[in-house]
């Protein structure tokens, strides 16, 4: 029956509008600053003045003797664990002895409006003891550096390993031998919705968060253990979601225990929401990496061995930093078959602004290091770099350097590569544009990267969610998931499968925000794992609810449940259409037969393994494979980099909603073009300089280029209808692409991100936060 | 307090305003016109715009005073029964909308610009919505939807 369905999918691939967008375009969507309840408090943490220091004590009266402060909480008020964590439990949500950057809380001033709330904070008093602190994540590892945390000796987080095969023997079979190094930048997600919660009292002793909140269920975790309570009386809720990009996780939780401590404290709800600056400050950002690649590679091209060793930047909190780097273990030397490998990643803390989840997780920065590397394998052996790839990437059966055999999908990065390039003209464009640049000020050039991603959280850990489809006495239709929406377009993907599942017009269904009081725990909306997991759950719940209704009508036209077809809107005996029921009258036909109408589906992604010792295993259950081609012209004189066309193709594993997959190309692409040319959070000595969006630039629509879009559909077994992963992928090639054309185009490399005016043309950087490193002069 | 009268999305108001209050609070916590966002405060991201005697101004730059006797247009004037305009409904034919936090800002950026030139050019376009920061769409089905209400104009 599945196949049969599938093929005549009436929502399924076809386009369908948003069905959030009414209200989007209304402004009738409720963002977590919109909500309010009346008597309620605005809440405003005090944060750090040092990037690590002692604290000795904390002076509030003056705050105290301020006009509307109701109270001013600290560490001491917290009734449970003051730390929370999605990996490691020791971030301080309000720190009760020791700052460790300059986001950390030290106490949360609660008053009548938010100005007084402001101001009272400014009059909060912490004395504190400056420690030694360590900014450079190099020097955090060497002996002597200060300890950011005691339980972590040279400050590593996690080391990360892959062992594969014989190094040494491989640089031995080798004609080239390249050493280079590579480094990326800090990024901030600024996702245009600051941060935003609502508080409130709750049953029983409990409490109730709604916000902007990206994974309701890692936020009920940790408002629970800081409040003491039971995961039963602390109830999150979703509202509309301003973008989140990964970022809106442990800031969020550490807002929301706040609210939720000083809501359980007053009795009164408590609001928060972070200025720009504040969010700027606070929240967690992209790692830095710094990458050192050697590889070896027989005259022809073919690479016989690779030495990897990447150093990520943790800043004060381990937050996702295992994880994150664990994915570029996957994915460090690219969609490639090297028969010889030998990769260490390690994260360290410093005093820095601490790094965790973001759109790409530990893939644009490997994607960086091992593109440009393959471009530079193809300049020194003066093959073209669509070749190269070609000669090395990922086929049918190929085995990853972390030991997958990938037999199990559909594996197209030769046909990624080949519909990307053709699109774009490659061949021609590559050996035109040097000849026309000669002279120019004004020079152009053409690159291309490529990439391999897992699809969901792979060996990471637990890997499963559920879904609700309630069917209404009136045929209308209530489905809710623990996945959540955050601007993708979760909701109405999932609309279009209930629907498509359960053979009814897509207008029947209501999709609920995320409530971890109304869904079981689903895990994290994160790793592009919606569509292939939520999916999956959606579908397996509308199924069950479809059944119910076939056993229904079955039983009124006494025939067996097998005999029972269900098509679009009605159901019919097979064998004898004259025997028809339409959807209304076989919910009728349930409900007076007393059966359940609702069901519940779960999804458990198939198993995965990892041998951490070695980094071998199934890393993944299955993976996405994408190209882009960049093209761009630069000014010599400034070093200005304009794109001018981006050309990407993506293997979706299968659509669901073309128009939506189109966004997520053209959002990815634009953000990694930010990555590329334009982003970078300056730290000096911890502090923020880049606090607002006057100095931290994103793309406008000016600098967005032409966008051409290739969706690649190879449906995957173990995809929801064979869709697969969308979200991360289109971002985390776009900045290497655009590097490797800037090297086509001025005949040198920069090794460095972002490719900004003094990178490109002085091959340094000018500002604060690093330089030196991985660039030459043009 | 001074007393400022404003026209807001066709209904006459008067209220006592905090010579420092900024128009986007004014909107947004006393009149509960909560469709008009602020993303940034500093007039960067245009997540706050709405139209003020038909010019699209960042209104977490503007002081509720500076605009007694003025005609302003938010997001909630666009639909005023619910009949969505033209542009709302291009905006949802052409996936223009991920999160919708920029929407509102987005919208009424391109409602002055099109008041004032019913056929802007794709560049004017462009140049029309660059104060207003969009993290989710890379800017395309934006400027396509536009375009679209452009192209259908006399």
């Amino acid at each position: 029956m599945a196949a049969e369905r599938v093929k005549r999918a009436r929502y399924v691939g076809a386009p369908a509008q948003r069905v959030d967008g009414f209200d989007k375009v209304t402004g009738r969507a409720v963002f977590g600053a919109d909500m309010s309840a009346p008597n309620m408090l605005w809440g405003q943490v005090v944060r750090s003045q040092h990037p690590h220091a002692l604290i000795r004590a904390i002076d509030a009266s003056a705050a105290l003797a301020c006009d509307g402060v109701a109270a001013v909480l600290t560490a001491s008020d917290v009734p449970g664990d003051i730390r929370f964590g999605v990996v490691v439990p020791h971030q301080p949500v309000l720190c009760s002895d020791r700052v460790r950057y300059m986001g950390d809380g030290v106490a949360l001033v609660l008053a009548e409006t938010r100005e007084q709330a402001a101001e009272a904070a400014r009059l909060v008093k912490a004395d504190y003891q400056p420690l030694p602190a360590v900014f450079d994540v190099e020097e955090a590892m060497r002996d002597g550096a200060p300890l950011i945390h005691d339980d972590y000796p040279g400050n590593v987080v996690v080391h990360h390993r892959v062992r594969k095969g014989d190094v040494e023997a491989g640089f031995a079979q080798a004609d080239l031998i390249l050493e280079r190094d590579y480094a990326t930048q800090l990024v901030e997600h600024a996702y245009i919705e600051p941060e935003a919660v609502l508080a409130l009292p709750g049953r029983g002793g409990g409490v109730e968060v709604y916000g902007s909140i990206q994974n309701p269920f890692s936020c009920r975790r940790a408002v629970a253990r800081v409040l003491g309570l039971p995961l039963a009386k602390v109830r999150i809720v979703q509202c509309d979601m301003g973008g989140s990009f990964g970022g809106k996780d442990e800031v969020m939780s550490a807002m929301s225990a706040r609210a939720a401590l000083g809501a359980l404290l007053t009795s009164r709800p408590v609001k928060m929401v972070n200025t720009r600056e504040e969010s700027l400050v606070e929240s967690y950002k992209r790692h830095p990496y710094r990458m050192h690649y050697k590889v070896g590679v027989t005259r022809e091209g073919r690479i016989t061995a690779m030495e990897i060793r990447m150093v990520a930047d943790a800043g004060a909190y381990a937050s996702q930093s295992p994880f994150v780097t664990w994915r570029s273990t996957v994915q460090a030397t690219g969609p490639y078959e090297v028969p010889a490998v030998k990769t260490d990643i390690l994260a360290a803390f410093t005093n820095n602004t601490y790094t965790g989840a973001m759109r790409g997780f530990g893939a644009p920065q490997a994607v960086f290091a091992n593109e440009s590397l393959m471009d530079e394998i193809a300049l020194e052996l003066g093959i073209d770099p669509v070749d190269v790839r070609r000669l090395n990437g990922y086929r049918q059966g190929s085995v990853t350097a972390t030991g997958h055999k990938l037999d199990e999908h559909t594996v197209s990065l030769m046909e990624v590569i080949d519909r990307a390039t053709e699109a774009a003209g490659w061949r021609e464009k590559r050996q035109r544009l040097p000849l026309e640049n000669r002279g120019k000020t004004i020079v152009r050039g053409i690159g291309m990267a490529c990439s391999f991603r897992g699809c969901s959280l792979g060996a990471e850990g637990v890997d499963a969610t559920g879904a609700i489809v309630s069917v209404q006495t009136d045929g209308s239709v209530i489905v809710s998931t623990g996945l959540a929406e955050n601007g993708q377009g979760l909701r109405t993907i999932f609309s279009q499968i209930a629907a498509e599942e359960l053979g009814v017009d897509i207008g029947r269904i209501v999709f609920l925000p995320c409530d971890t009081s109304g869904v079981p725990d689903g895990g994290p909306t994160v790793a592009s794992r919606s569509t292939i997991m939520g999916g999956n759950a959606v579908r397996d719940a509308a199924r069950k609810a479809r059944r119910a209704l076939e056993d229904a009508v079955a039983q009124e036209l006494g025939v067996s449940s097998e005999e029972i077809e269900a098509g679009f809107e009605e159901f019919s005996a097979i064998g004898d259409r004259t025997l028809r029921v339409g959807f209304d009258q076989a919910v009728a036909m349930a409900w007076n037969q007393a059966r359940l109408m609702a069901s519940f589906g779960w999804h458990q992604a198939p198993k995965v393994n990892w041998d951490e010792h070695v980094g071998q295993g199934k890393a993944y259950f299955t993976y996405v494979y994408g190209c882009q081609v960049a093209e761009v012209a630069v000014d010599t004189a400034t070093g200005q980099v304009r794109v001018e066309r981006l050309t990407a193709a993506h293997d979706v594993g299968r659509a669901v909603n073309p128009q939506a997959v189109q966004g997520q190309f053209y959002g990815g692409m634009a953000m990694g073009l930010g990555y590329g040319l334009l982003e970078e959070v300056e730290l000096k000595k911890g502090a923020t300089r880049t606090k607002n969006f006057d100095q931290y630039l994103i793309p406008t629509a000016m600098d967005v280029p032409e966008m051409i879009p290739i969706v690649v559909e190879n449906h995957d077994p173990y995809g929801a209808y064979g869709a697969k992963t969308i979200g991360e992928p289109t971002c985390e090639i776009t900045a290497a692409a655009i590097a490797n054309a800037v090297a086509h185009a001025v005949g040198c490399r920069v090794r460095e991100l972002p490719l900004d005016m003094e990178r490109v043309l002085l091959g340094e950087c000018l500002r604060v936060a690093r330089g030196e490193r991985g660039s030459e002069r043009p | 307090m001074a007393r400022v009268t404003l026209t807001v999305n066709d209904r006459q108001v008067t209220l006592d305003v905090h010579p420092g209050e900024r128009l986007v609070d004014t909107l947004r916590d006393r009149l509960g016109l909560t469709g008009t966002k602020e993303g940034c405060g500093v007039g960067e991201c245009g997540a706050c715009t709405v139209v003020v005697d038909g010019d699209a101004v960042n209104s977490c730059l503007v002081l509720t005073v500076q605009c007694d006797g003025a005609a302003i247009l938010t997001v909630e004037g666009l639909a005023p029964a619910g009949q969505l305009s033209r542009l709302q409904r291009a905006f949802l034919e052409h996936g223009a909308v991920q999160c919708g936090f920029c929407t509102p800002g987005m919208l009424m950026s391109a409602t002055a610009l099109l008041a004032r030139n019913p056929r802007p050019t794709r560049e004017e376009i462009r140049a029309a919505l660059a104060g207003n920061l969009c993290r989710c769409t890379g800017y395309e089905q934006i400027v396509q939807a536009v375009e679209a209400v452009a192209n259908e104009a006399e």
